[in-house]
């Protein structure tokens, strides 16, 4: 049996010729994203923005009749809510960012929620509540800052895990390469202007778990090559350290893909941003193991003194002793 | 490296076996066959996004409790005063700004006032509740100290949770959970029910029951305005009842507190027919109720329930039975609520609903059943992709991933942790990543054949060499794992307990695993060269 190979062996591929356009690039999408975050904005969800969610099913309609929902919850006086289809087309999400008179007052904000679906449960009788959140802004407020401590602290503490395990260039490439991902993933979600929830925290999150086991495994084999040909230059060992790890970078990406793509499809409707974003995160974290983490290190300086290991002062008593020195 | 002696052998199949038995109480819960009740039942957890329910977070606002301590301290002190041998007279009593002041008639008396008072500020715990000052030399002076207010909070907290145990355990709910979160928040979860809003209620009525004489002689005019004479303070009328939307003004003091209940129905009114709420009162209560009744016939006095006038009826005869009637335009329902918040006792601090969550249970099935079968599709293209590639050393990655679900699964019922709708997520990541060891493995392997190496000494290299990178990288994922867990909430902390327990099951599948069924065949069939 012939097996399926998606990298032909051997390649050789020059990665680090371009890497200072590619490097541009990526500044420059970093750039686009942070300034579409600020401009456009993100679709907060009432996790982040407080206020209600409704989530419903017209069981008896073949599409949910969004227009008329929105005139209808608007109506009540809580402002104009955001209508979504959610799932089948019978279902629907209602979210409603209360005014702030009224978010501030729990017991009213208790008293909206209770109202808008009881309006809508009187209005359409085949209306099934699937679920409903309802998120004052005091807590709202909290879960962004635990969403940005968490942010912070993930990719502080793993960057200063690489220092430990290899070097500090290693540990500022991976920190960069995170940076990279995240913010891209961010100007994603502000560009397309997905819900930003809790959930999508998490599939940053894991992005930055499965995005640094690109990078290790291309760091760990830089290292190992640093050791094993101490005369390359840095730019042809790194392509080198890329290539050999091309055929496992390429194969491991698309289990992950080909695994996630059915959640994507057939999934659940409200795991679809969270699945969304750790999809994307998969293609931006290996791009970014490529060429943020590998080409950094040349500009660090990386030399292949890192990694052999210094003598002691016993280790050279030791060589005098038996006369090699 | 690829040396396995029998007793390691029995030992890995052992963690894998039992691990995956574990699996087994909570697979056939979704079919019709039966785990024998003999055996122990590790169950998975469905988190309440996929079991449908609500999770409620309830705060409790820590100046409530300061206020209500510094009221009671105030009548505590004028009783003392009162009932002091000699009698003490005290004047210019106050309670701005959180202290408890006052003036004594005869200075003289302060060491005998201070003596009376010592119980009172020492409290009856470890910490000191109250400061006491003097000042120009007839004014004494309590505040609050923090300790003693931290602890009045915290024991706050504690009966309030045991009365909402009870409120949620009369509505007929199985297995709430009710846990306190950080000093002043409370969680509740209860998973399948019917009714949200009914809980919702339940959970934010204090019933603070109060029974205090109506202040006849207030100006009509000063009520309606809201202010209130000396001694007297106004409540205006629920909405429910027959004046709504008007004032009432009451005496401050002397009224009683319905918290020494022995219990509390609903019931209707023999004359009108109304539904309203019948309230036992224990023996010290009910001599308090007739007291109040007898000394104050034909008078007045307002039924408070949580600072709204439920109704203000006249004292026509004392009443000694010590059984009451409420009664304040209730519905049958409402009614039957005030009388398991009743029964239940009074919250001794007010909650505010600060999150919700609620999810139907029509939706969480559809959820599990669409998550089950992508995760199905998911595992299939995984596994073909990696036959496809590695043929047997696939075979043996597929055999390890399916041994990998099972034993995640097990681990997580033994564990007995929650399964949410993103830990729906973290095993389709899992499945997807779990190979990752198996790939970087046996592209090693490749490599080293490339280079020229034997077989047997190619697999060695393959299995040492990656076992580094796979190290590193599932202690980053560990980390962020972690991270994951501690500041995430509910359903994400069920995303990262899938990830955290996913990485030591791949490991132990995929590379330990795999290894020994490696070893095994190489031993057996001593090939010369790999399909690889």
């Amino acid at each position: 049996m012939r097996l399926l190979k998606l990298v032909p062996d051997n390649t050789n591929i020059k990665f680090l010729k371009w890497r200072i356009p590619f490097f541009v690039v990526s500044i420059l999408l970093i750039a686009a994203s942070w300034a579409l975050v600020m401009t456009k904005g993100l679709n907060y969800g009432v996790d982040f923005a407080g206020g209600l969610e409704v989530r419903a099913t017209f069981t008896q309609s073949a599409e949910a009749p969004v227009a008329q929902l929105r005139d209808d919850v608007e109506a009540l006086g809580y402002g104009s809510p955001v209508v979504q289809r959610f799932g089948e087309d019978n279902q629907v999400s209602i979210r409603v960012r209360l005014p702030d008179d009224v978010a501030a007052d729990q017991e009213a904000a208790q008293e909206a929620a209770n109202e808008v679906v009881s309006t809508l449960q009187a209005e359409y009788p085949d209306f099934r509540l699937d679920g409903n959140d309802n998120v004052s802004g005091k807590v709202s407020g909290e879960f962004r800052m635990t969403a940005i401590y968490a942010l912070l602290a993930a990719m502080a503490a793993i960057a200063l895990y690489i220092w430990i395990r290899f070097e500090w260039q290693f540990g500022v490439g991976a920190l960069f390469a995170l940076f990279h991902d995240v913010s891209l993933t961010l100007g994603m979600f502000a560009l397309f202007q997905l819900e930003f929830s809790l959930q999508i925290i998490a599939a940053i999150l894991a992005i930055i778990g499965y995005s640094l086991n690109d990078t290790i495994v291309i760091y760990d084999r830089i290292r190992e090559n640093l050791k094993k040909y101490r005369k390359m230059p840095l730019p042809e060992l790194l392509d080198l350290s890329v290539n050999e790890t091309l055929a496992r970078t390429v194969m491991t990406s698309l289990t992950l893909f080909v695994a996630l793509l059915p959640l994507l499809i057939f999934g659940p409707a409200s795991l679809f941003g969270m699945v969304a974003g750790i999809t994307l995160g998969l293609f931006v974290g290996t791009y970014s193991s490529v060429y943020m983490a590998a080409p950094i290190l040349v500009w660090l300086g990386v030399t292949s003194d890192s990694f052999v290991p210094e003598e002691t002062v016993a280790d050279v008593q030791e060589k005098k002793a038996r006369g090699v020195v | 490296m690829l040396d396995f002696p029998t007793w390691r052998k029995v030992w890995l199949w052992s963690i894998a076996i039992i691990a995956m038995l574990a699996a087994l109480p909570s697979l056939l819960s979704a079919t019709s066959v039966r785990w024998p009740d003999a055996l122990p039942q590790p169950m998975v957890n469905l988190g309440l996004d996929l079991a449908g329910g609500s999770h409620i977070l309830l705060e409790a606002d820590p100046a409530d409790v300061a206020a209500q301590r510094l009221e009671n301290m105030e009548e505590n002190v004028r009783s003392l005063m009162r009932n002091a041998e000699p009698r003490i007279r005290i004047g210019d009593v106050s309670t701005r700004g959180g202290q408890l002041s006052f003036i004594l008639d005869d200075p003289s008396q302060m060491d005998q006032a201070r003596e009376v008072m010592l119980p009172s500020i020492n409290g009856t715990g470890l910490v000191r509740e109250w400061d006491l000052t003097m000042e120009d030399g007839n004014r004494m002076i309590l505040s609050p100290t923090a300790d003693g207010t931290d602890t009045a909070v915290n024991d706050a907290m504690e009966s309030a949770i045991e009365v909402i145990r009870k409120r949620i355990d009369e509505l007929g709910t199985r297995e709430p959970t009710i846990i306190r979160q950080g000093d002043t928040r409370i969680v509740v979860q209860v998973p399948g029910l019917e009714d949200p809003d009914q809980l919702k209620a339940l959970l934010g009525e204090t019933a603070e029951l109060e029974f205090k004489l109506v202040d006849q002689n207030a100006l009509p005019s000063d009520v309606a305005e809201g202010r209130a004479p000396p001694g007297s303070e106004i409540y205006p009328y629920a909405e429910t009842s027959d004046f709504a939307g008007q004032n009432l003004a009451v005496r401050r003091l002397g009224g009683i507190r319905g918290d020494n209940l022995t219990g509390a129905q609903q019931s209707f009114d023999p004359q009108t027919n109304e539904p309203v709420v019948t309230i036992q009162f224990d023996s010290d209560g009910g001599r308090r109720f007739a007291k109040l009744t007898t000394e104050n016939v034909g008078k007045p006095f307002a039924i408070i329930l949580d600072g709204q006038v439920l109704s203000a009826p006249n004292i026509n005869e004392p009443i000694r039975g010590g059984t009451a009637q409420i009664s304040g335009g209730f519905s049958v329902e409402t009614a039957n609520r005030l009388a398991i918040s009743l029964r239940s006792g009074a919250l001794p601090v007010e909650l505010a609903v600060v999150e919700e969550r609620t999810v139907g249970p029509d939706l969480g099935a559809d959820s599990i059943r669409s998550g089950m079968l992508a995760m199905a599709i998911g595992s299939l293209l995984v596994i073909a992709l990696m036959i496809a590639s590695y043929g047997r050393f696939g075979v043996y990655a597929t055999i390890a991933l399916v041994i990998n679900i099972l034993m995640l699964l097990g681990i997580m019922a033994g564990l007995g942790t929650t399964l949410t709708l993103p830990g729906i997520a973290g095993f389709v990541l899992t499945i997807g990543a779990a190979v990752d060891a198996n790939v970087l493995i046996n592209e090693r392997i490749r490599e080293e054949r490339a280079r020229g190496r034997r077989v047997v000494a190619a697999v060695e290299t393959g299995y040492k060499e990656a076992s580094r990178a796979i190290y590193d990288a599932n202690v980053t994922n560990f980390i962020a794992g972690v991270l994951l867990f501690l500041f995430g909430s509910g359903p994400i902390r069920g995303f990262a307990v899938v990830l955290i327990i996913g990485l030591f099951t791949s490991v132990f599948t995929a590379v330990t695993l795999t290894r020994m069924w490696v070893a095994a065949w190489l031993r057996k069939a001593r090939p010369s060269d790999l399909n690889l």
